[in-house]
Protein backbone atom coordinates (compact mmCIF):
# COMPACT_ATOMS: atom_id res chain seq x y z
CA UNK A 1 0.00 0.00 0.00
CA UNK A 2 1.30 3.50 -0.74
CA UNK A 3 2.00 6.23 1.66
CA UNK A 4 -0.74 7.86 -0.09
CA UNK A 5 -3.23 4.94 0.35
CA UNK A 6 -1.78 4.79 3.91
CA UNK A 7 -3.09 8.21 5.00
CA UNK A 8 -6.24 8.13 3.17
CA UNK A 9 -7.38 4.95 4.64
CA UNK A 10 -6.22 6.70 8.72
CA UNK A 11 -8.52 9.32 7.33
CA UNK A 12 -11.84 7.51 5.95
CA UNK A 13 -11.54 4.74 9.07
CA UNK A 14 -10.96 7.02 12.05
CA UNK A 15 -12.84 9.55 10.96
CA UNK A 16 -15.91 7.37 8.93
CA UNK A 17 -15.58 9.42 6.15
CA UNK A 18 -15.65 7.96 2.37
CA UNK A 19 -12.20 8.45 0.50
CA UNK A 20 -13.96 11.14 -1.96
CA UNK A 21 -14.79 13.38 0.68
CA UNK A 22 -11.23 14.05 1.19
CA UNK A 23 -10.48 16.36 -0.96
CA UNK A 24 -10.16 19.73 0.70
CA UNK A 25 -11.64 18.19 3.96
CA UNK A 26 -10.69 20.86 6.46
CA UNK A 27 -10.69 20.43 10.87
CA UNK A 28 -14.23 20.77 12.00
CA UNK A 29 -15.90 20.97 8.72
CA UNK A 30 -18.06 17.69 9.69
CA UNK A 31 -18.95 16.46 12.97
CA UNK A 32 -16.23 13.86 13.02
CA UNK A 33 -13.15 15.85 12.85
CA UNK A 34 -14.07 17.71 15.94
CA UNK A 35 -11.08 18.17 18.67
CA UNK A 36 -11.75 14.84 20.13
CA UNK A 37 -11.82 13.61 16.11
CA UNK A 38 -8.46 15.28 15.87
CA UNK A 39 -6.52 13.46 18.59
CA UNK A 40 -8.05 10.05 17.47
CA UNK A 41 -6.67 11.01 13.83
CA UNK A 42 -2.97 12.14 14.56
CA UNK A 43 -2.50 9.27 16.74
CA UNK A 44 -3.82 6.59 14.01
CA UNK A 45 -1.36 8.45 11.53
CA UNK A 46 1.56 8.45 14.05
CA UNK A 47 0.89 4.73 14.76
CA UNK A 48 0.89 3.96 10.68
CA UNK A 49 3.44 6.32 9.74
CA UNK A 50 5.99 5.15 13.32
CA UNK A 51 6.62 8.40 13.85
CA UNK A 52 5.62 11.59 16.62
CA UNK A 53 4.37 14.81 15.75
CA UNK A 54 6.10 18.22 17.45
CA UNK A 55 3.04 19.60 19.63
CA UNK A 56 2.66 22.58 17.39
CA UNK A 57 2.32 20.44 14.14
CA UNK A 58 -0.29 18.70 15.80
CA UNK A 59 -2.49 22.22 16.47
CA UNK A 60 -1.42 23.12 12.32
CA UNK A 61 -2.67 20.31 11.23
CA UNK A 62 -5.92 22.00 9.77
CA UNK A 63 -6.81 20.05 6.85
CA UNK A 64 -6.37 16.92 4.44
CA UNK A 65 -3.50 18.76 2.53
CA UNK A 66 -2.08 20.56 5.26
CA UNK A 67 -1.76 17.10 6.70
CA UNK A 68 0.04 16.04 4.17
CA UNK A 69 2.77 18.75 4.01
CA UNK A 70 3.63 18.51 7.72
CA UNK A 71 3.99 14.54 7.34
CA UNK A 72 6.15 15.25 4.54
CA UNK A 73 8.86 17.26 6.68
CA UNK A 74 12.48 16.35 7.30
CA UNK A 75 11.65 15.26 10.43
CA UNK A 76 8.87 12.94 9.46
CA UNK A 77 9.73 12.09 6.07
CA UNK A 78 6.55 10.63 4.73
CA UNK A 79 6.65 10.30 0.87
CA UNK A 80 3.47 11.03 -0.81
CA UNK A 81 5.50 10.24 -4.04
CA UNK A 82 6.11 6.73 -4.05
CA UNK B 1 -0.68 43.97 15.65
CA UNK B 2 -1.82 40.51 15.13
CA UNK B 3 -1.89 37.73 18.29
CA UNK B 4 0.39 36.03 15.93
CA UNK B 5 3.61 38.42 16.36
CA UNK B 6 3.12 37.70 20.51
CA UNK B 7 3.35 34.05 19.47
CA UNK B 8 7.02 34.44 17.89
CA UNK B 9 8.20 35.97 21.32
CA UNK B 10 9.78 32.95 23.69
CA UNK B 11 6.33 33.05 26.41
CA UNK B 12 8.58 34.39 29.63
CA UNK B 13 11.69 36.43 27.65
CA UNK B 14 10.39 39.60 27.92
CA UNK B 15 11.11 42.13 30.44
CA UNK B 16 8.84 44.68 31.73
CA UNK B 17 8.79 48.02 29.41
CA UNK B 18 8.72 45.91 26.73
CA UNK B 19 6.06 43.61 28.36
CA UNK B 20 4.20 46.20 29.07
CA UNK B 21 4.51 48.72 26.17
CA UNK B 22 3.56 45.41 23.51
CA UNK B 23 0.75 44.42 25.41
CA UNK B 24 -0.58 47.89 25.72
CA UNK B 25 -0.59 47.90 22.09
CA UNK B 26 -2.40 44.59 21.42
CA UNK B 27 -5.01 45.33 24.26
CA UNK B 28 -6.00 48.70 23.22
CA UNK B 29 -6.84 47.45 19.73
CA UNK B 30 -9.05 44.95 20.86
CA UNK B 31 -10.88 46.99 23.24
CA UNK B 32 -11.64 49.13 19.91
CA UNK B 33 -12.40 45.89 18.34
CA UNK B 34 -14.84 44.57 20.53
CA UNK B 35 -16.68 48.29 21.37
CA UNK B 36 -17.38 48.04 17.42
CA UNK B 37 -18.49 44.66 17.45
CA UNK B 38 -20.56 44.40 20.85
CA UNK B 39 -22.95 46.90 21.64
CA UNK B 40 -23.37 46.08 25.24
CA UNK B 41 -19.46 46.26 25.56
CA UNK B 42 -19.72 49.85 24.12
CA UNK B 43 -22.12 51.01 26.65
CA UNK B 44 -20.43 49.77 29.44
CA UNK B 45 -17.36 51.73 27.77
CA UNK B 46 -19.31 55.21 27.42
CA UNK B 47 -20.52 54.83 31.37
CA UNK B 48 -17.27 54.36 32.59
CA UNK B 49 -15.93 57.27 30.44
CA UNK B 50 -13.18 55.49 28.70
CA UNK B 51 -10.67 57.57 26.83
CA UNK B 52 -8.11 55.24 25.02
CA UNK B 53 -6.25 58.40 24.72
CA UNK B 54 -5.11 58.45 28.02
CA UNK B 55 -4.50 54.78 29.07
CA UNK B 56 -0.77 54.76 29.63
CA UNK B 57 -0.11 51.31 30.75
CA UNK B 58 -1.60 48.12 31.49
CA UNK B 59 -3.32 49.26 34.74
CA UNK B 60 -5.65 51.56 32.69
CA UNK B 61 -7.83 49.23 30.93
CA UNK B 62 -11.45 49.28 32.38
CA UNK B 63 -12.13 45.83 33.65
CA UNK B 64 -15.92 43.78 33.39
CA UNK B 65 -16.51 41.78 36.53
CA UNK B 66 -16.13 38.03 35.88
CA UNK B 67 -20.31 37.31 36.87
CA UNK B 68 -20.99 39.75 33.30
CA UNK B 69 -20.27 36.56 31.50
CA UNK B 70 -23.16 34.34 33.28
CA UNK B 71 -25.64 37.39 33.19
CA UNK B 72 -25.33 39.00 29.73
CA UNK B 73 -24.32 37.31 26.40
CA UNK B 74 -21.15 38.62 25.37
CA UNK B 75 -20.14 38.64 21.63
CA UNK B 76 -17.90 40.92 19.27
CA UNK B 77 -18.51 38.76 16.07
CA UNK B 78 -21.62 37.65 14.06
CA UNK B 79 -22.83 34.06 15.38
CA UNK B 80 -22.04 32.51 12.38
CA UNK B 81 -18.60 33.22 12.75
CA UNK B 82 -18.72 31.16 16.36
CA UNK B 83 -17.46 27.49 16.74
CA UNK B 84 -18.02 26.68 19.39
CA UNK B 85 -19.35 27.93 22.82
CA UNK B 86 -17.24 27.35 25.98
CA UNK B 87 -19.04 26.88 29.82
CA UNK B 88 -17.52 27.15 33.19
CA UNK B 89 -18.00 24.92 35.48
CA UNK B 90 -20.38 25.26 38.05
CA UNK B 91 -22.57 23.66 41.05
CA UNK B 92 -25.82 21.99 40.22
CA UNK B 93 -28.12 25.16 39.97
CA UNK B 94 -25.02 27.47 39.79
CA UNK B 95 -25.72 29.94 36.19
CA UNK B 96 -22.77 29.20 33.94
CA UNK B 97 -20.40 31.71 31.83
CA UNK B 98 -20.70 31.15 27.85
CA UNK B 99 -17.77 32.27 25.81
CA UNK B 100 -18.28 32.67 22.13
CA UNK B 101 -15.26 31.33 20.30
CA UNK B 102 -15.08 31.95 16.72
CA UNK B 103 -11.75 30.06 14.86
CA UNK B 104 -9.58 32.22 15.21
CA UNK B 105 -9.69 32.88 19.06
CA UNK B 106 -10.04 29.09 19.38
CA UNK B 107 -6.94 28.28 17.81
CA UNK B 108 -5.14 31.07 19.83
CA UNK B 109 -5.89 29.87 22.68
CA UNK B 110 -4.34 26.51 22.19
CA UNK B 111 -1.24 28.02 20.43
CA UNK B 112 -0.62 30.07 23.29
CA UNK B 113 -1.19 27.01 25.73
CA UNK B 114 1.37 25.09 23.92
CA UNK B 115 3.65 27.83 24.17
CA UNK B 116 3.59 28.23 28.17
CA UNK B 117 3.45 24.66 28.26
CA UNK B 118 6.23 23.76 26.62
CA UNK B 119 8.14 26.21 28.24
CA UNK B 120 8.03 23.86 31.24
CA UNK B 121 7.55 20.20 29.66
CA UNK B 122 9.66 20.67 26.62
CA UNK B 123 7.94 20.94 23.01
CA UNK B 124 7.95 16.71 22.40
CA UNK B 125 4.90 14.86 23.43
CA UNK B 126 5.03 12.08 26.07
CA UNK B 127 2.75 9.43 27.00
CA UNK B 128 -0.03 10.90 29.13
CA UNK B 129 -2.10 10.21 32.15
CA UNK B 130 -5.08 11.58 32.62
CA UNK B 131 -6.52 11.32 36.20
CA UNK B 132 -10.13 12.28 35.36
CA UNK B 133 -12.84 9.34 33.56
CA UNK B 134 -13.13 9.28 29.64
CA UNK B 135 -16.99 10.05 29.97
CA UNK B 136 -15.97 14.12 30.64
CA UNK B 137 -14.99 14.44 26.85
CA UNK B 138 -17.84 12.36 25.34
CA UNK B 139 -20.58 15.07 25.10
CA UNK B 140 -18.66 16.51 22.15
CA UNK B 141 -21.43 19.21 21.28
CA UNK B 142 -21.21 20.92 24.92
CA UNK B 143 -17.75 21.60 25.96
CA UNK B 144 -17.62 21.98 30.05
CA UNK B 145 -14.60 23.63 31.35
CA UNK B 146 -13.28 20.49 32.84
CA UNK B 147 -13.68 18.54 29.51
CA UNK B 148 -12.14 21.52 27.46
CA UNK B 149 -9.13 21.63 29.54
CA UNK B 150 -8.48 17.71 29.42
CA UNK B 151 -8.92 18.06 25.80
CA UNK B 152 -6.59 21.31 25.68
CA UNK B 153 -3.88 19.06 27.82
CA UNK B 154 -3.98 16.00 25.33
CA UNK B 155 -2.29 18.19 22.84
CA UNK B 156 0.80 17.13 25.22
CA UNK B 157 0.30 13.44 24.98
CA UNK B 158 1.20 11.45 22.29
CA UNK B 159 -0.52 7.82 24.07
CA UNK B 160 -2.90 8.38 26.29
CA UNK B 161 -4.87 7.02 28.68
CA UNK B 162 -7.61 7.57 31.09
CA UNK B 163 -6.44 6.75 34.71
CA UNK B 164 -10.15 6.48 36.25
CA UNK B 165 -13.16 4.58 35.10
CA UNK B 166 -16.70 6.00 35.00
CA UNK B 167 -17.30 5.34 38.43
CA UNK B 168 -14.12 7.85 39.50
CA UNK B 169 -12.13 4.76 40.33
CA UNK B 170 -8.68 4.17 40.01
CA UNK B 171 -7.97 1.47 36.67
CA UNK B 172 -5.15 0.05 38.43
CA UNK B 173 -4.36 -2.85 35.59
CA UNK B 174 -4.85 0.06 33.13
CA UNK B 175 -1.99 2.33 34.57
CA UNK B 176 0.09 -0.85 35.44
CA UNK B 177 0.53 -1.98 31.76
CA UNK B 178 0.73 1.79 30.87
CA UNK B 179 3.53 2.34 32.95
CA UNK B 180 5.51 -0.79 32.10
CA UNK B 181 4.81 0.12 28.20
CA UNK B 182 6.42 3.56 28.87
CA UNK B 183 8.95 2.62 31.56
CA UNK B 184 11.97 4.57 31.67
CA UNK B 185 10.18 7.32 29.86
CA UNK B 186 9.23 10.76 30.75
CA UNK B 187 5.78 10.72 31.43
CA UNK B 188 2.91 13.54 31.28
CA UNK B 189 0.01 13.68 33.96
CA UNK B 190 -2.49 15.94 34.33
CA UNK B 191 -6.10 16.45 36.36
CA UNK B 192 -7.67 19.11 38.63
CA UNK B 193 -6.19 19.24 41.89
CA UNK B 194 -9.44 17.40 44.31
CA UNK B 195 -9.34 14.41 41.60
CA UNK B 196 -6.19 13.82 42.34
CA UNK B 197 -6.39 13.67 45.88
CA UNK B 198 -9.50 12.09 46.05
CA UNK B 199 -8.97 9.00 43.98
CA UNK B 200 -5.74 9.11 42.70
CA UNK B 201 -3.76 10.05 46.06
CA UNK B 202 -5.83 8.18 48.39
CA UNK B 203 -6.27 5.13 46.43
CA UNK B 204 -2.44 5.11 45.80
CA UNK B 205 -2.13 5.27 49.64
CA UNK B 206 -4.92 2.39 50.96
CA UNK B 207 -3.34 0.31 47.69
CA UNK B 208 0.33 0.93 49.39
CA UNK B 209 -1.30 -0.43 52.65
CA UNK B 210 -1.49 -3.81 50.81
CA UNK B 211 1.88 -3.58 49.31
CA UNK B 212 0.93 -1.97 45.70
CA UNK B 213 2.72 0.35 44.69
CA UNK B 214 3.20 2.64 41.45
CA UNK B 215 6.40 4.65 40.16
CA UNK B 216 5.60 7.96 38.85
CA UNK B 217 9.49 9.16 39.59
CA UNK B 218 9.88 9.54 35.71
CA UNK B 219 6.13 11.91 35.74
CA UNK B 220 5.16 15.49 35.56
CA UNK B 221 2.02 16.61 36.75
CA UNK B 222 0.69 19.61 35.86
CA UNK B 223 -3.13 20.08 38.12
CA UNK B 224 -5.23 22.87 38.25
CA UNK B 225 -9.19 23.68 38.73
CA UNK B 226 -9.14 24.98 42.69
CA UNK B 227 -8.09 24.24 45.85
CA UNK B 228 -10.88 25.47 48.22
CA UNK B 229 -11.78 21.76 49.21
CA UNK B 230 -8.09 21.04 49.72
CA UNK B 231 -7.93 23.56 52.23
CA UNK B 232 -11.57 22.88 53.73
CA UNK B 233 -9.75 19.34 54.60
CA UNK B 234 -6.06 20.98 55.75
CA UNK B 235 -4.34 20.14 53.17
CA UNK B 236 -1.92 22.76 52.41
CA UNK B 237 -0.18 23.00 48.94
CA UNK B 238 2.85 21.75 50.22
CA UNK B 239 1.67 18.82 51.60
CA UNK B 240 -0.29 17.95 48.55
CA UNK B 241 3.14 18.30 46.98
CA UNK B 242 5.47 16.29 49.56
CA UNK B 243 2.58 13.56 50.01
CA UNK B 244 2.24 12.88 46.12
CA UNK B 245 5.78 12.62 46.36
CA UNK B 246 5.98 10.19 49.26
CA UNK B 247 3.45 7.85 47.70
CA UNK B 248 4.95 7.59 44.12
CA UNK B 249 7.82 9.49 43.59
CA UNK B 250 6.48 12.61 41.76
CA UNK B 251 8.66 15.24 42.12
CA UNK B 252 7.81 17.30 38.70
CA UNK B 253 4.56 18.71 40.38
CA UNK B 254 2.78 21.99 38.45
CA UNK B 255 -0.22 23.82 39.44
CA UNK B 256 -1.73 26.22 37.11
CA UNK B 257 -4.58 28.96 37.51
CA UNK B 258 -6.62 29.80 34.77
CA UNK B 259 -10.57 30.05 33.54
CA UNK B 260 -12.23 29.57 31.10
CA UNK B 261 -13.32 33.31 30.78
CA UNK B 262 -9.53 33.11 29.51
CA UNK B 263 -8.79 29.72 28.21
CA UNK B 264 -5.42 29.83 26.94
CA UNK B 265 -3.98 32.03 29.19
CA UNK B 266 -2.98 29.88 31.65
CA UNK B 267 -0.81 30.85 34.77
CA UNK B 268 1.71 28.42 35.52
CA UNK B 269 3.69 27.51 38.52
CA UNK B 270 7.41 27.04 38.44
CA UNK B 271 9.34 24.62 40.49
CA UNK B 272 9.91 27.60 43.15
CA UNK B 273 6.17 27.61 44.22
CA UNK B 274 5.21 30.94 41.77
CA UNK B 275 2.13 31.52 39.47
CA UNK B 276 3.93 33.01 36.59
CA UNK B 277 2.60 35.72 33.80
CA UNK B 278 3.57 34.62 30.07
CA UNK B 279 3.77 37.35 27.49
CA UNK B 280 0.34 36.33 26.62
CA UNK B 281 -1.40 37.77 29.10
CA UNK B 282 -0.85 39.93 32.59
CA UNK B 283 -2.34 40.16 36.49
CA UNK B 284 -2.88 43.07 38.50
CA UNK B 285 -3.80 42.70 41.81
CA UNK B 286 -6.49 45.78 43.15
CA UNK B 287 -7.66 46.99 46.38
CA UNK B 288 -10.77 46.14 47.14
CA UNK B 289 -11.77 49.69 48.40
CA UNK B 290 -10.83 51.29 45.58
CA UNK B 291 -9.61 48.99 42.78
CA UNK B 292 -5.83 50.82 43.00
CA UNK B 293 -2.99 48.46 42.32
CA UNK B 294 -1.48 46.76 45.00
CA UNK B 295 1.97 47.11 45.94
CA UNK B 296 4.16 43.65 45.54
CA UNK B 297 3.44 41.78 48.89
CA UNK B 298 -0.16 43.31 49.56
CA UNK B 299 -3.07 41.30 49.05
CA UNK B 300 -5.49 42.23 46.24
CA UNK B 301 -8.77 40.97 44.27
CA UNK B 302 -6.90 39.52 40.64
CA UNK B 303 -7.60 41.31 37.65
CA UNK B 304 -6.69 39.47 34.32
CA UNK B 305 -6.06 40.35 30.73
CA UNK B 306 -5.34 38.18 27.67
CA UNK B 307 -3.98 39.52 24.46
CA UNK B 308 -6.21 36.38 22.82
CA UNK B 309 -9.82 36.98 23.01
CA UNK B 310 -11.33 38.78 19.49
CA UNK B 311 -14.91 37.09 19.30
CA UNK B 312 -16.09 38.02 22.95
CA UNK B 313 -14.63 41.03 24.89
CA UNK B 314 -13.28 39.08 27.70
CA UNK B 315 -9.73 40.45 27.45
CA UNK B 316 -9.97 42.54 31.10
CA UNK B 317 -11.66 40.99 33.75
CA UNK B 318 -11.94 41.30 37.21
CA UNK B 319 -11.99 38.13 39.01
CA UNK B 320 -13.37 36.84 42.16
CA UNK B 321 -9.82 35.60 43.44
CA UNK B 322 -7.71 36.95 45.76
CA UNK B 323 -3.68 36.86 45.19
CA UNK B 324 -0.68 38.83 46.21
CA UNK B 325 1.43 39.92 43.84
CA UNK B 326 5.07 38.44 44.67
CA UNK B 327 7.31 39.97 42.04
CA UNK B 328 8.52 40.86 38.87
CA UNK B 329 11.03 39.81 36.28
CA UNK B 330 13.21 38.44 39.49
CA UNK B 331 12.27 35.08 40.45
CA UNK B 332 15.12 32.51 40.72
CA UNK B 333 13.58 30.23 37.77
CA UNK B 334 15.04 32.56 35.34
CA UNK B 335 11.36 33.10 33.83
CA UNK B 336 10.97 37.23 33.18
CA UNK B 337 7.49 38.24 33.81
CA UNK B 338 5.16 38.87 37.12
CA UNK B 339 5.10 36.37 39.58
CA UNK B 340 2.47 35.92 42.06
CA UNK B 341 0.84 33.19 44.21
CA UNK B 342 -3.31 32.61 44.62
CA UNK B 343 -4.67 33.61 47.97
CA UNK B 344 -8.23 31.99 47.62
CA UNK B 345 -11.62 32.97 46.57
CA UNK B 346 -12.79 36.11 47.90
CA UNK B 347 -15.65 35.69 50.75
CA UNK B 348 -19.33 34.85 49.30
CA UNK B 349 -17.65 34.28 46.05
CA UNK B 350 -19.93 31.57 44.16
CA UNK B 351 -17.88 28.02 43.99
CA UNK B 352 -16.02 27.73 40.61
CA UNK B 353 -13.35 25.68 39.03
CA UNK B 354 -12.91 22.36 38.11
CA UNK B 355 -11.89 20.89 41.18
CA UNK B 356 -14.45 22.84 43.26
CA UNK B 357 -17.58 22.07 41.63
CA UNK B 358 -16.60 18.86 41.44
CA UNK B 359 -15.72 18.63 45.42
CA UNK B 360 -18.84 20.23 46.17
CA UNK B 361 -20.87 16.92 45.67
CA UNK B 362 -18.79 15.26 48.48
CA UNK B 363 -19.73 17.91 50.95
Amino acid sequence: MSNLEKYNKIFTQTLGLKEEQLDGLTYQSVPEWDSVGHMTLISALEGEFSIMLDTMDVLDFSSYEKGKEILSKEEYGVDFNE
Amino acid sequence: MSFDELLQIPPYSLGREDKERLLTVRLLELTERHRAGCSRYARILDSTGFDPAKVKDLSGFPFLPVRLFKELSLKSVPQENIVKTMTSSGTTGQAVSKIYLDRITSFNQQKAMIKIVSDFTGSSRMPMIIIDCPSVVKDRNMFSARGAGILGFSMFGSKRIYALNDDMELDTEALRGFLDEHANRPILLFGFTFMIWQHFYKELIRLGDQGITFDLSNGIIIHGGGWKKLVSESVSQEEFRTHLRDVCGLDKIHDYYGMVEQTGCIYMQCEYGHMHASVFSDVIMRRPLDFAPCRVGEKGIIQVLSSIPESYPGHSILTEDEGVLLGEDDCPCGRKGKYFEIVGRLKNAEIRGCSDTYAAKFN
